[in-house]
C-alpha cells in the first residue's frame, strides 16, 4: 500500500523516538553493566577495584534475595487482581443508569492524580495508622483491637495502596471498552432468556479481554518497579516480609551506597523484567493485533 | 520603544554587574526537624548583618536528606554549601577529605563547646563541623503515674526497676503502656536505642576481630528483655514506632515511660503540644545491674560545610552565626529558653535563666557529660561512636539488623531467629566490606 | 430501543455506585478535612466536621514557599509532555500508516526501556548531570521525563492513530494534497482527542513522577515532589501540616483532572477498544 517514498520518510519520522529511547537505554545499561563488575563504594570511591563476578555472586546469595522476587511476583499479581476484578465490576456499577454519573466517575478516578509517596503517606498517617487512623478508629467503633496493619499484614497492606492507585486505570480503560458493547447483540441475548450471569461471561467479559490485556500489560511495567510506597510505610520489614526486587537494589544503592552490588542488582531486575516481557508478549500480544 | 529597549538592557547591565559583586548564594541542606525549621525562620539578623550573602533552602526528611548529601559529596557534585550531617558521617567524610575544617571560623569560641561532642566532631583534634544542638538519652516518666501507681524511679534506674515501674503504670483498658520504646527498622531508629541499650547490658558489636557478636549472652539478654518489656507493657504497632510517633504518644499521656533522645525533653515539657507538659520526671538512661554502662548515646546534628562549596568563607559565616550564643540569645528572646538549641555550649548550662525554664538541663548535660563515644562497650570494641558504630557500613548493617529486630518486635519471628539472622547477615556484609578476611 | 428503567431499580444502582466512589476516594477527602483542623483535633479520633482553620497551611507555607515548587512542577510536567509529543508524534503517524514487520517489536522494545530500576541507574546518570550542568535545572528533569513517559505516549498516539481509516488519508491523497497537508488538515483534526488524552495522562505521569524529581534537584528546579519530601516525618504532631501540604501537592492535579477527565478519559484506550 505504502510506496518507497512513504516507507523511507516513515523511517525518518520514527527515527527520533528510537533513536532517543536507544540512547536512554544504551548508556544508562553500559554503565550499570560497567559498574556491576567493579568493587565500587560511593563512600569509598578510592578503593575501587576490578570485581568480576563477584557483585552478581553477592546479590544473588542474599538472604532476601528469593524473598524479594517472591514478593515483587505477589505483589503484582495481588495488585492486578484486585485492580482487574474490580475494576471490572466498578466498570459495571458506573455504566448503569444512576444519577450523578459525572460525578461519581470523577470520584472514582481521583486517586490516580495522587503522586504514590502522597498515597503511602496519607494511607500509612491517615488510615491504617494503629493509634490515629480511620481503620483503628472504626476497630474501636466495633469493639475490636485495632489492628496493626504494616507489622501483621505489611505486604498485603502495600498491595492495598498500591491497588488504590491503579484501581481508577483500570477501571477507565474498562469502561470505556464496555461502553463499546454492541447493546443490540446484549438485548437478544436478554430476550432468549439467557441471565444476567451468563450474558456477562460469554458477551462482556470476551468483550472485555483486550481491554483487560492492556490493563496488565501497562500495569505490569509501572508495578515492578513499585518502591517509594514500601519506603514510606514499611522500609521492606519487617524482616523481608515486603522487600521486592526494587527495594532491595533501593538499599543497596541508597543505604550501603553499593553502587556495584546495586549495578548487579540492576542487571538482574533486567533481565528478570524482560522474561516477565517475553512471557507477557507472548501471551497477550495476539490479543493485542 | 527604542528607548524603552535601552533603558531596559541598561538595567539589565547594571544589574548583571552588581550581582556578582554582591550577592553569594548559599544552598543549606537541611533536615526538617523543629530547631532546623526554626532556624529558617531566624535567619533575620545574618541577613541584615551579611547583605552579600543569600540564603537558599533544602529542607527534606532526614533519610532523604542523608541520601542526597551523600551522594552529592561523593561524586564532588558541588550542589551544596552547607550540609546539616550528624556526628556518624563527620569522622568518616572529614578523612575522605569531603569536609572543610573549620578550626580558623571568625569569632567562634569553639572551648565553649561541651567537650565529648566537640571530640565526636573532631578529627585528631581538628573540628570538621560545628554543632547545631547535640542530645543523648535519658529516662522520661509520667510522675503523676508513677505516683498513682505507688513506685517511684531513681535517678540512675536499672533496668529491673523500669521494667516494674512499667508494669505498675500500665492500664491497657484506659490506653496507657508503661514503657515506649522505639521498633521501627533503621539504623538512626530502633537500632539507635537498641545498640544503647546493649552497651548498658555489656554487650558489643564486634570483638577486637571485627567478628560480629550477636551470638553473645549479653545481646540475648538485651533483646529478651526488649521484646519481654514492649510486649508485655508497649503500645500497639510498636514495631513502626520510631522518635516521632513515640514522641505524640507520650505527648497524648499514653506512655508511662519513653526512654529516648534528651531533645525530647523540651517537647514532652511543652504546654502548647503535650498534655502532660507539667508532670514529667526525668532519670538516667538505665543500666543493667553490675554493668557500668549507661548507654553512651551521643547524637548531635552539625553543620559542616563540603570541600566543594563554591563559597567556603560565606558558608564559614553562616556556620558560626548560627551555632554561635548570639543566635542561641536570639531564639530565647523569641521563643523562650526552653526551646533554645540544647546539649552544645557549657555556657547554656551556666546560665541561670535556661537552668529556671527548662527543667530538664541538669539531666540532660548529666547524659551528655557521661557518654563515651571512644569506648561505648563494657568490652573491648575495635571501634567508635556510641549507639552507632563509626564505620561507612553501618547505615546498611544497621538497618538489616534493626528490620530482623523489628520483626521479632512484631511476632514474626523469635529473638533467637533474629540474632541468627543478625548474625549471619553482619558476618556476610562484614566480609564483603573486607573486615573479615574472606 | 432505549430500555426503561424503574426508578426504583436506578435508585439502588446509583446508592450502590455512590457508596463505592465515596470509598474510594474517602483517603483524598479525609485528608483534605484533616489539613482544615488543628492538629490537636486531627488525633482526636474519627471526625468529618473540622474546625476550618488554616494554621496548618500557614505553617506549611512559613517552611517551604510553594510558589516554586508550583511552578517547577507545572514547567516539568508540561515541558517534558510537549517535548514528548515532538518526537512520539511523528514516529506514532510512522507506526500507524506505513508499519513493518518490525513495528510491533519496536513498540514492544520501548515499552521495555521502562523496566530498569531507576536507582539502580542512579550513579551513572548523576555523574552525566554534574558533568553536562544539567544538575538542578528544568531542562534537565524535562529530559529525563520526557525519555521516562516516551514509550508510553509512542503507545498511545499509535493505538490512536491506527484507529484513523487509512482510506480518508488515500483519499485525500488522490486529491493532490500534500503530505503536509495531509497532516494538518485530515490527519490532525481526527488525531485532536488522542493527543489530547496522550497529553493529560502524560502530564499526569510526569507530575507524580517522585524519584529523579528528587534525586536531581537542589532548589531552583525542585518541584511538589520535593516539597512534600520535607515534610513526610517531622517531629511532634504532624497529621495536619502533612495533611495540608499532601492536599497543596495534589490539588493543581486533580483539579486539572476532574476538569478535563472526558477529554482524558476519551483516548485513553491504548488500543483496548475496537
Amino acid at each position: 500500500m505504502a510506496t518507497r517514498q512513504t516507507q523511507s520518510l516513515a523511517k525518518i519520522m520514527r527515527a527520533p523516538a528510537i533513536i532517543l529511547l536507544l540512547i536512554w537505554m544504551i548508556v544508562p545499561l553500559g554503565m550499570t553493566l560497567y559498574y556491576s563488575f567493579l568493587n565500587y563504594n560511593l563512600l569509598n570511591p578510592t578503593q575501587t577495584s576490578w570485581a568480576g563476578w563477584f557483585n552478581y555472586q553477592y546479590f544473588y546469595t542474599d538472604p532476601a534475595f528469593w524473598d524479594s522476587i517472591w514478593n515483587t511476583l505477589i505483589l503484582v499479581l495481588g495488585v492486578l487482581c484486585i485492580t482487574v476484578v474490580g475494576g471490572i465490576l466498578i466498570a459495571l456499577l458506573i455504566d448503569k443508569p444512576i444519577f450523578g454519573q459525572g460525578i461519581v466517575r470523577i470520584l472514582v478516578i481521583s486517586p490516580f492524580f495522587v503522586m504514590p509517596p502522597v498515597a503511602a503517606l496519607i494511607w500509612k498517617n491517615m488510615i491504617m495508622h494503629p493509634s490515629y487512623g480511620v481503620f483503628a478508629d472504626v476497630a474501636q467503633f466495633l469493639g475490636m483491637a485495632p489492628v496493626d496493619w504494616f507489622a501483621q499484614y505489611p505486604l498485603f497492606s502495600i498491595i492495598l495502596i498500591v491497588a488504590w492507585q491503579w484501581l481508577p486505570f483500570a477501571t477507565l480503560i474498562l469502561l470505556t471498552a464496555l461502553q463499546s458493547l454492541d447493546g443490540e447483540q446484549m438485548e437478544a441475548a436478554e430476550m432468549d432468556g439467557a441471565s444476567a450471569l451468563s450474558r456477562f461471561i460469554y458477551l462482556t467479559l470476551p468483550h472485555m479481554s483486550r481491554a483487560i490485556t492492556v490493563v496488565i500489560l501497562i500495569q505490569t511495567i509501572f508495578l515492578l518497579s513499585i518502591y517509594a510506597e514500601i519506603l514510606v510505610t514499611t522500609n521492606g520489614g519487617p524482616g523481608n516480609a515486603s522487600t521486592n526486587l526494587t527495594y532491595l537494589i533501593y538499599r543497596a544503592a541508597r543505604l550501603n551506597f553499593d553502587i556495584g552490588g546495586a549495578a548487579a542488582g540492576g542487571i538482574i531486575a533486567v533481565v528478570l523484567a524482560n522474561i516477565v516481557a517475553i512471557f507477557l508478549m507472548r501471551a497477550v500480544g495476539k490479543n493485542l493485533d | 520603544m527604542a528607548h524603552i529597549t535601552r533603558a531596559l538592557a541598561g538595567a539589565c547591565a547594571v544589574t548583571a554587574l552588581s550581582v556578582p559583586a554582591l550577592a553569594e548564594t548559599l544552598t543549606i541542606a537541611t533536615v526538617n526537624n523543629g530547631d532546623m525549621i526554626r532556624m529558617q525562620r531566624m535567619t533575620a539578623p545574618f541577613t541584615e548583618a551579611n547583605p552579600d550573602i543569600e540564603l537558599d533552602w533544602v529542607t527534606l526528611e532526614e533519610n532523604i536528606l542523608r541520601e542526597r548529601v551523600t551522594t552529592d559529596i561523593a561524586t564532588r557534585g558541588g550542589q551544596y554549601d552547607v550540609l546539616t550531617i550528624g556526628n556518624y558521617e563527620v569522622p568518616i567524610w572529614a578523612n575522605q577529605d569531603w569536609l572543610l575544617p573549620l578550626s580558623d571560623l571568625p569569632d567562634y569560641d569553639s572551648e565553649d563547646l561541651l567537650p565529648p561532642v566537640r571530640d565526636a566532631l573532631s578529627v585528631d583534634g581538628t573540628l570538621y563541623a560545628v554543632p547545631f544542638y547535640a542530645e543523648s538519652a535519658m529516662v522520661m516518666y509520667r510522675t503523676d503515674l508513677a505516683e498513682a501507681a505507688g513506685v517511684t524511679i531513681s535517678d540512675s534506674p536499672t533496668w529491673a526497676e523500669i521494667r516494674a515501674a512499667a508494669e505498675a503504670m500500665t492500664n491497657k483498658d484506659e490506653e496507657v503502656y508503661g514503657i515506649c520504646l522505639r521498633g521501627k527498622p533503621g539504623w538512626g531508629e530502633n537500632m539507635a536505642f537498641l545498640t544503647a541499650m546493649a552497651n548498658s547490658y555489656g554487650a558489643r558489636w564486634f570483638d577486637p576481630d571485627w567478628q560480629p557478636q550477636f551470638d553473645s549472652e549479653e545481646w540475648n539478654a538485651t533483646l529478651t528483655d526488649y521484646l519481654d518489656m514492649m510486649t508485655s507493657y508497649g503500645p500497639p504497632g510498636a514495631s513502626s514506632n520510631g522518635f516521632n510517633e513515640n514522641l505524640s504518644l507520650f505527648q497524648q499521656g499514653k506512655c508511662g515511660i519513653w526512654i529516648d533522645a534528651t531533645i525530647a525533653a523540651s517537647f514532652v515539657t511543652d504546654p502548647e503540644n503535650s498534655t502532660v507538659a507539667d508532670s514529667v520526671g526525668f532519670a538516667q538512661f538505665p543500666n543493667k545491674e553490675g554493668v557500668d554502662n549507661h548507654g553512651n548515646w551521643l547524637w548531635s546534628w552539625s553543620l559542616a560545610i563540603p570541600a566543594t562549596s563554591d563559597a567556603p568563607e560565606a558558608a564559614k559565616t553562616f556556620v558560626a552565626w548560627a551555632t554561635s550564643k548570639a543566635y542561641t540569645e536570639a531564639v530565647a528572646e523569641a521563643d523562650g529558653w526552653r526551646n533554645a538549641p540544647a546539649g552544645t555550649r557549657a555556657s547554656l548550662y551556666e546560665n541561670a535563666e535556661y537552668q529556671e525554664a527548662a527543667p530538664f538541663a541538669e539531666m540532660t548535660l548529666n547524659a551528655i557529660e557521661s557518654a563515651n563515644t571512644q569506648k561505648a562497650s563494657v568490652q573491648d570494641i575495635p571501634y567508635t561512636g556510641g549507639q552507632f558504630v563509626a564505620i561507612p557500613e553501618f547505615q546498611g548493617i544497621g538497618t538489616s539488623v534493626g528490620q530482623q529486630f523489628s520483626a521479632a518486635l512484631a511476632g514474626q519471628m523469635s529473638a533467637e531467629d533474629a540474632l541468627a539472622g543478625a548474625q549471619s547477615n553482619v558476618t556476610r556484609e562484614m566480609t564483603r566490606a573486607g573486615y573479615i578476611s574472606r | 430501543m432505549a430500555r426503561a428503567v424503574s426508578t426504583q431499580t436506578k435508585i439502588g444502582w446509583t446508592i450502590a455506585a455512590w457508596v463505592v466512589a465515596l470509598l474510594i476516594f474517602f483517603p483524598i477527602l479525609y485528608t483534605v478535612i484533616t489539613s482544615f483542623k488543628t492538629e490537636q483535633e486531627a488525633i482526636a479520633g474519627f471526625d468529618l466536621i473540622p474546625s476550618f482553620t488554616l494554621q496548618s497551611y500557614g505553617e506549611v507555607q512559613t517552611q517551604n514557599d510553594y510558589i516554586r515548587p508550583f511552578t517547577n512542577s507545572v514547567i516539568i510536567a508540561v515541558g517534558s509532555t510537549i517535548l514528548a509529543l515532538i518526537v512520539a508524534i511523528p514516529a506514532a503517524w510512522a507506526m500507524a500508516f506505513a508499519p513493518t514487520k518490525q513495528t510491533k517489536n519496536i513498540l514492544m522494545w520501548m515499552l521495555s526501556t521502562k523496566m530498569m530500576p531507576a536507582v539502580a541507574v542512579l550513579v551513572p546518570i548523576y555523574l552525566i548531570f554534574l558533568n553536562t550542568g544539567l544538575m538542578d535545572t528544568r531542562i534537565g528533569l524535562v529530559i529525563i521525563l520526557m525519555l521516562m513517559n516516551l514509550p508510553i505516549v509512542v503507545w498511545m498516539l499509535y493505538t490512536y492513530f491506527r484507529e484513523i481509516p487509512g482510506e480518508i488519508l488515500e483519499a485525500a491523497r488522490m486529491d493532490g494534497a500534500t503530505l503536509g497537508q495531509e497532516i494538518v488538515h485530515v490527519l490532525t483534526p481526527m488525531a485532536v482527542p488522542g493527543i489530547a488524552s496522550t497529553l493529560l495522562l502524560n502530564i499526569i505521569l510526569a507530575w507524580n513522577e517522585a524519584f529523579w524529581t528528587i534525586q536531581l534537584t537542589t532548589t531552583n528546579a525542585a518541584p511538589l515532589s520535593a516539597f512534600i519530601a520535607s515534610f513526610s516525618s517531622p517531629q511532634g504532631l504532624f497529621w495536619a501540616k502533612l495533611s495540608a501540604a499532601s492536599t497543596m501537592a495534589i490539588a493543581p492535579i486533580l483539579i486539572m483532572g476532574w476538569f478535563s477527565q472526558k477529554q482524558l478519559v476519551r483516548g485513553l484506550t491504548f488500543g483496548a477498544v475496537k
